[in-house]
Formats: structure tokens, C-alpha cells, sequence
């Protein structure tokens, strides 16, 4: 590794910054995909389906 | 209006473009697209990070604090080019009242604001050693606060809405005449800052930038890229996925009141 | 033309009719414009230098109070329903709501700014240059409130987020009247920036009756 001294907490600090803010962000797209998945999923267990999949029985 | 909305034609009576663009049909081809997007984003970013850190050399100039630019630029960019999927989308949802274009309005702005706040934070860190200050009330630093604002108005506007479909069209106004002032508001503002301050702060875009930061800089860019790509897909399943839920939902209560009455 | 000057002045009584309508933005006014020396303290070369931005500041959030009112009670009681079938076009209607809406809330501001100018320690010429960039913006924000009414006219608990989505769009307006009134080594820049203002609020005079319509439409379907 190439000696990084000159404002070495900077640099840490911007990387840091930018994997705290995407990874939230990827943490609570992924989230909110999965919760809707299982809601869904849960609803069609119920019996539920939508008017266009009726329709083709 | 709303039982219109949810007879959709089947994909195999289209053609190719509002096939891919069905709802039901893209939640089936996307499907396909998460693992190799997620492969490609991951290895582009763990290896445009190395090259950051390990094998791209200090700038003659700026020193070590050149290597904030290969996160910063990448998020720079992201945060306009969010703004002009929405503006496409919006046209979309206004002129073709497609479904899909408001998801994908949607959708993107959350990530649109991710990246415009990470440009802004990367900034001022980059800011500090060099300028030696966070904040400077520069004019690209200031359009870009403005542009987080404008996104964070929208994703208000989003939550605000009972009725999706209605506030997707409204919203693709909103959205467009953003597109429009934009422009403008970049304009006015570098203009208020070269009349109140000379021009002294270091600009980035040197003209010459030798291919050890080059490197880097493309491999972080397109990672960065992809990684929208892939959240913004995610988002869209997402998002399609909630409005049935809704319709299930509606469906649900209207079946419990049938049986009570 | 005579349907357009009959929504003019359909607003126009609506909003004078009660009395207090028009009154009470000038009343938050000029409140706003006199209670920013409390916190700025009582010097008066500092009030003169800020006092142009004061009074804009003042300008733009009375009006932001304002724009709730344009179409919202339209909205309420089904006349904007009757005014989309109307055979005016609908663009027009908004252009003729926007000149009633400017005359009773943004005239009454520039017709009360003498009095703030006193209060901040304006002199006459300076006076006169902020009532004169008053007259030239004012359209431009009150364009802007428009587009940010009509998105908002169907949200019931919107209260607060038609200024948050207005606020970034206004701020052309504001650097270029206020840069308009600068003085010093600046002054120069001051006259570009009058015509940049006018520029703009042009445009926006031009653009904002069709995507207003555009809102109203996508918000009644």
C-alpha cells in the first residue's frame, strides 16, 4: 500500500461516508423489496389473486 | 378510473417495446438481470476501490486527497443522470400514461438523493484539505444542494399521495418543470457566486489526467453505474409489488364487507 | 377576452369581498419585515445593507402563504370542475387567475413597501429600485406558487409541502432581484441582473399557464 499520509482521515472519512450512505440505501431497497414479497405473498396464501389472473381460469 | 387501470392486455398481443415494458412481464425478465447485475457491480466497485487505494498514484497537485474524486465524480454524475431517467419517465407517464414510467419515476428518486448526498458529503471532505473549509458556497456545490432539495421535495410529494396512479402524473409535471429550471438555477447560482467571490477555488477537472487516475476513475464510474442499474431495478419490483398488495388489499376489504352486508 | 376579465374579476371580489383576505398577507408583511431587525439588532448601516434582502425574503414567504388560496377553495366547492368545461381553455383561466391572484396578494405587498423601507433604514432612490425589481419578480414567484398549487390542490394534509417543492424554484428569482439592488463593486453586474430577472419571470409567465393546466387535469382524472 502506498503511504497515504498527507490527509489520510479525509480520504477514510469521504470512503466511509459514501459505504454508510449506499449501503443503507442498498440495505433498505432490499428491505422494502423483501417485506412487499412476503405481503404479497401472504395475500395470495388468503385465497386472493388479482382480477387478470382470474380471469384465465 | 381505477378498475380500467388494472385490466392489462396480455404481453403477447404487444410489440417488443411495451412488451419489456409490461409490469407483469418485467417483474419476469428482471428477475433474471439482479444476480449477474449484482456480480458486476460488486466486483467493479471492490476492484475500483483497490485501484484507489493501492495502485493509483498521490496527484502532483492535490496530493493524496486525489483519490475522494474516484467516489465523489461518480456520485456527481449519478445525481444528474437520476434526474434525467425521471424526466424520461415523466414524459413517459404523461404522454403514454405507461404504468411502468411512473415505478420508474418513482423509484429513482429515493437513489437520486442517496447520490446527490454523497456527492455533497464527499465534497466537503474533499473540501476541508484543499479549500480548507466543508462548505464554500460555490456554484457547483450550491447547485447541487439545490438539487438534493428538489429531490427531497419530490419524495415528499410521493408520500403525500393516497392514489399512486393520479400522483404519478402529477408528479411527472412537477418533475418536468424542475427539468426546465434546472438549467437555469445551475446558471443563476454559478453566476451569484462569480459576483460575489473571484473565481479562486481549485476546479477538478484539470485537462490533463494520466491514465493511473483515469483508471481508477472509469472502474469506480461504472460501478457506481451499474449499482444504480441494479437498485433502481429492485426498487421497481419493488414498487410494482406494493400496488398489488394495494389491490389485493382493496380486494380484501371489499370481499369482508360483501360478506358482512 | 370577456370571459378572461370575468374570471379576473371573479376572483378579484372573491378575494376583496370578505375584506381581510388581501389584508392579511400584508399584515405577515410587513410583521416578517420589522421583526428581522430583533434578531439582527438595531444598527442601522447594517439594516440599510440588508434591507433589500430583508424585504425580498419578506415578499417570497408572504407570498408562499398565499398561494394555498389560489385554486384550493376551487378545488373545494367543484368550480374548478365547471372551469374545465369551460369553453375558455383552461390555460387561460389559469393565466386570468394568476393576474387576479397578483393584483390582490403581490400588488398590495409593493403598494405597503415604502413603509418597510422606512423601517429598515432604506433611502429614497433605494426605495424606489426595490419596488421597481418587487414589480418585475413578484410575477416570476407568483408563477411558481402556481405550478406548486395546482400539483398540490388535490392533497388534503398538503399544508407544508407545496413550499418545499416552490422554494428551490424561486431561487433564480431571488439572486437576481436582489443582485439587481446591489451596490458597490458590484453594481455593475446589477443591471444584467435586472435583465436576466425580467428574462426569467418572462418565461415563467410563458410556461406557467400550460403546466398549471397540465397539473389541474392530472390531478381531477
Amino acid at each position: 500500500m502506498i503511504d497515504i499520509s498527507q490527509h489520510f482521515e479525509f480520504i477514510l472519512g469521504s470512503y466511509l461516508v459514501t459505504c454508510a450512505l449506499v449501503g443503507a440505501l442498498v440495505i433498505l431497497v432490499n428491505r422494502d423489496y423483501h417485506v412487499q414479497e412476503k405481503r404479497l405473498a401472504d395475500l395470495e396464501a388468503k385465497g386472493l389473486r388479482r382480477r387478470s389472473e382470474e380471469n384465465k381460469k | 378510473m381505477s378498475k380500467n387501470a388494472s385490466i392489462e392486455p396480455t404481453p403477447q398481443d404487444l410489440g417488443f417495446f411495451s412488451r419489456i415494458a409490461h409490469p407483469g412481464y418485467f417483474l419476469q425478465w428482471s428477475k433474471y438481470w439482479l444476480t449477474p447485475l449484482t456480480i458486476i457491480t460488486v466486483v467493479l466497485l471492490a476492484f475500483g476501490t483497490y485501484l484507489a487505494f493501492f495502485n493509483s498514484p498521490a496527484d502532483y497537485q492535490q496530493g493524496d486527497t486525489v483519490r475522494i474524486m474516484y467516489v465523489h465524480v461518480p456520485n456527481a454524475w449519478l445525481s444528474q443522470f437520476c434526474y434525467a431517467v425521471m424526466v424520461v419517465a415523466s414524459v413517459g407517464s404523461l404522454v403514454w400514461r405507461h404504468p411502468l414510467a411512473d415505478v420508474s419515476a418513482k423509484a429513482a428518486a429515493p437513489l437520486g438523493a442517496t447520490f446527490t448526498a454523497v456527492a455533497l458529503a464527499t465534497g466537503a471532505l474533499w473540501g476541508a484539505p484543499t479549500w480548507g473549509t466543508f462548505w464554500e458556497w460555490d456554484g457547483r456545490m450550491t447547485s447541487t444542494l439545490v438539487m438534493l432539495f428538489i429531490y427531497l421535495g419530490i419524495i415528499a410529494l410521493w408520500r403525500t399521495f393516497e392514489d399512486q396512479a393520479r400522483a404519478g402524473r402529477i408528479i411527472a409535471v412537477i418533475t418536468l418543470v424542475g427539468a426546465i429550471n434546472i438549467p437555469i438555477i445551475k446558471f443563476s447560482v454559478e453566476w451569484w457566486n462569480t459576483l460575489h467571490q473571484p473565481a479562486s477555488v481549485f476546479r477538478p477537472d484539470g485537462p490533463t489526467m494520466p491514465m493511473s487516475i483515469l483508471l481508477p476513475l472509469f472502474v469506480m464510474f461504472f460501478g457506481f453505474s451499474f449499482l444504480f442499474l441494479l437498485l433502481h431495478f429492485i426498487s421497481m419490483r419493488a414498487e410494482i409489488l406494493r400496488r398489488r398488495v394495494r389491490a389485493l388489499e382493496r380486494r380484501n376489504a371489499q370481499r369482508l364487507r360483501e360478506q358482512q352486508s | 377576452m370577456k370571459a378572461f376579465w370575468a374570471v379576473v374579476l371573479r376572483d378579484i371580489k372573491l378575494a376583496t369581498r370578505i375584506g381581510g383576505d388581501a389584508l392579511t398577507v400584508v399584515l405577515f408583511y410587513i410583521m416578517v419585515g420589522a421583526i428581522m431587525p430583533f434578531a439582527i439588532g438595531p444598527d442601522k448601516v447594517l439594516l440599510m445593507k440588508l434591507g433589500p434582502a430583508i424585504i425580498w425574503i419578506s415578499a417570497l414567504l408572504s407570498l408562499l402563504l398565499a398561494l394555498d388560496r389560489l385554486f384550493r377553495t376551487d378545488h373545494e366547492d367543484g368550480s374548478l370542475i365547471a372551469m374545465r368545461q369551460a369553453h375558455l381553455p383552461l390555460e387561460m383561466i389559469v393565466l386570468a387567475k394568476l393576474i387576479a391572484h397578483w393584483l390582490t396578494n403581490a400588488a398590495p405587498l409593493i403598494i405597503a413597501t415604502p413603509l418597510l423601507a422606512i423601517l429598515l433604514n432604506l433611502d429614497a432612490s433605494q426605495t424606489i429600485k426595490v419596488i421597481f425589481t418587487l414589480l418585475i419578480g413578484t410575477p416570476a414567484l407568483v408563477c411558481f406558487g402556481a405550478i406548486g398549487a395546482a400539483v398540490t390542490v388535490t392533497i388534503k394534509r398538503g399544508g407544508l409541502i407545496a413550499p418545499i417543492l416552490i422554494l428551490p424554484l424561486s431561487i433564480p428569482t431571488l439572486i437576481f432581484g436582489v443582485s439587481a439592488l446591489s451596490t458597490g463593486a458590484i453594481e455593475t453586474a446589477s443591471s444584467s441582473a435586472l435583465l436576466f430577472l425580467a428574462g426569467f419571470t418572462l418565461l415563467a409567465l410563458v410556461f406557467t399557464p400550460f403546466a398549471t393546466a397540465l397539473a389541474l387535469k392530472m390531478g381531477a382524472e
